[in-house]
């Protein structure tokens, strides 16, 4: 052990300034502190709205459901993810876990466009209605990011532009999955393009932010 | 965040948070039985635990035995024998400050060479940076003729003057260890005696001081 007695008054240093710490939660256990505040919005929101105009949808166009699913998986494994890289030790392969439902949500939308008939009950957005998709996704993103990041703050994310990454997707695939709630149109190429422009300018400013937050933390 | 370094400073933001994050408070480790049957990496990842939970004489064993852990990682990364202790350095002080982030369910090695490995390439980065900043002595001479002297000379005494008005906004502690070990070349136990301060405590400020002002003079972290 003779490397380590330079160090020895550091460590002297270090333990004299010890105190019991509580430990951070697993990332199961923060992921779903999170949820619990999307699932709040989500709560408001139905109250707001009902359930019936979002079933009423999904039976005329599936695909919308399966998109709203896929929304959903992205944003809780996204989440999850960005824990987990707030932990070290944890691998980096955690951050390919929202990959299946990122697969879904952009699969399931993009066929919808595809589609050559239209679902009776529903309308194709126009650009000015789309663009209150991308107003909604944005708006609903920056308290969600900003909670994650007020969370993850307190942990020790070693690559903290990956972590904001995962934060961002996770912050608009959950505001996609709210919009579901309150969305009337039918999935567009217009309406996909908006989306996908809103998700990529949440996790752009997300990494450019996010980033440097977290590695000041 | 020089100041968060100290638990106490982690401790509040830990209650500013409390409505979101239902921490666990650690609990006290059974160490005779870590120390008589565990493997090494068991052993230390039972410290560590006991460590959480304010155990200052398992803390100091394990932040010892991750000494040789924290070089091995650093020697992987590239960093050379010169500099391989300040990334000793500068991670014990981040495992200091982010102990609470270690769960004892899992691997202690992992934890802390994960730590190591991001202050070493940290340390690598901010050399390359540094590196790229200084001139070679042949250059500056070709570049700045005697001509610039004088302009050399009121650029140095900015700088100087900078330097000092950064130095006296330090926190006590680090000013004056800074003023002692680093300005007036005096050695630890000189500076010990003078202050009345013990030389861990002096080293620890010196390096706390000096990673203050390189932030504020090249940005670096």
């Amino acid at each position: 052990m003779s490397h380590s007695h330079p160090h020895e008054a550091l460590i002297d240093q270090l333990g004299t300034e010890l105190v019991p710490v509580r430990r951070l939660p697993p990332p199961w256990r923060r992921t779903g502190g999170w949820l619990l505040a999307v699932a709040a919005i989500a709560v408001v929101l139905l109250l707001h709205y009902g359930m019936h105009p979002m079933l009423q949808r999904w039976e005329g166009a599936p695909d919308l459901a399966w998109a709203g699913l896929g929304a959903v998986i992205t944003a809780v494994c996204a989440a999850w993810a960005a824990f987990a890289l707030g932990v070290p030790g944890w691998s980096l392969r955690w951050a390919w876990l929202p990959l299946p439902g990122a697969l879904l949500w952009i699969g399931a939308s993009g066929l919808g466009c595809l589609r050559s008939w239209i679902a009776p009950d529903t309308s194709i957005a126009v650009l000015h209605q789309s663009l209150h998709c991308l107003v909604f996704i944005v708006s609903f993103s920056v308290p969600l990011s900003a909670l994650l990041i007020v969370l993850l703050r307190r942990a020790c994310p070693l690559r903290p532009v990956l972590t904001a990454v995962l934060i961002g997707l996770a912050s608009a695939a959950a505001s996609a999955s709210l919009l579901e709630i309150c969305h009337e149109y039918d999935a567009a190429a217009t309406d996909l393009l908006t989306h996908a422009a809103a998700v990529a300018l949440v996790v752009a400013v997300n990494a450019a932010m996010g980033g440097r937050l977290l590695s000041k933390s | 965040m020089l100041q968060a370094l100290t638990a106490t400073g982690f401790m509040g933001v830990d209650s500013h948070l409390s409505p979101w994050i239902r921490s666990e408070l650690s609990v006290p480790v059974d160490l005779a039985a870590a120390d008589s049957n565990a493997s090494p990496g068991q052993r230390r990842a039972m410290w560590m635990a006991a460590a959480q939970a304010g155990d200052r004489r398992a803390y100091e064993k394990v932040l010892a035995e991750s000494v040789p852990l924290i070089r091995a990682a650093a020697r992987r990364q590239g960093v050379g024998h010169d500099h391989l202790d300040d990334v000793v350095q500068e991670t014990l002080i981040t495992v200091h400050r982010v102990r609470h982030t270690y769960d004892p369910a899992r691997s202690y090695d992992a934890w802390i060479t994960a730590i190591a490995n991001r202050r070493a390439i940290d340390a690598l980065r901010s050399r390359g940076r540094r590196d790229s900043r200084e001139l070679h002595d042949a250059f500056a001479l070709d570049n700045h003729p005697a001509a610039d002297d004088a302009s050399a000379a009121t650029d140095s005494e900015q700088r100087a003057r900078k330097l000092r008005a950064a130095i006296a906004e330090l926190p006590p502690g680090q000013r004056e260890a800074i003023e002692h070990l680093g300005l007036r070349e005096r050695s630890l136990s000189e500076t010990a005696e003078l202050t009345g301060r013990h030389t861990g405590a002096l080293k620890v400020n010196l390096h706390r001081a000096l990673k203050a002002l390189r932030k504020r003079f090249h940005g670096e972290p």
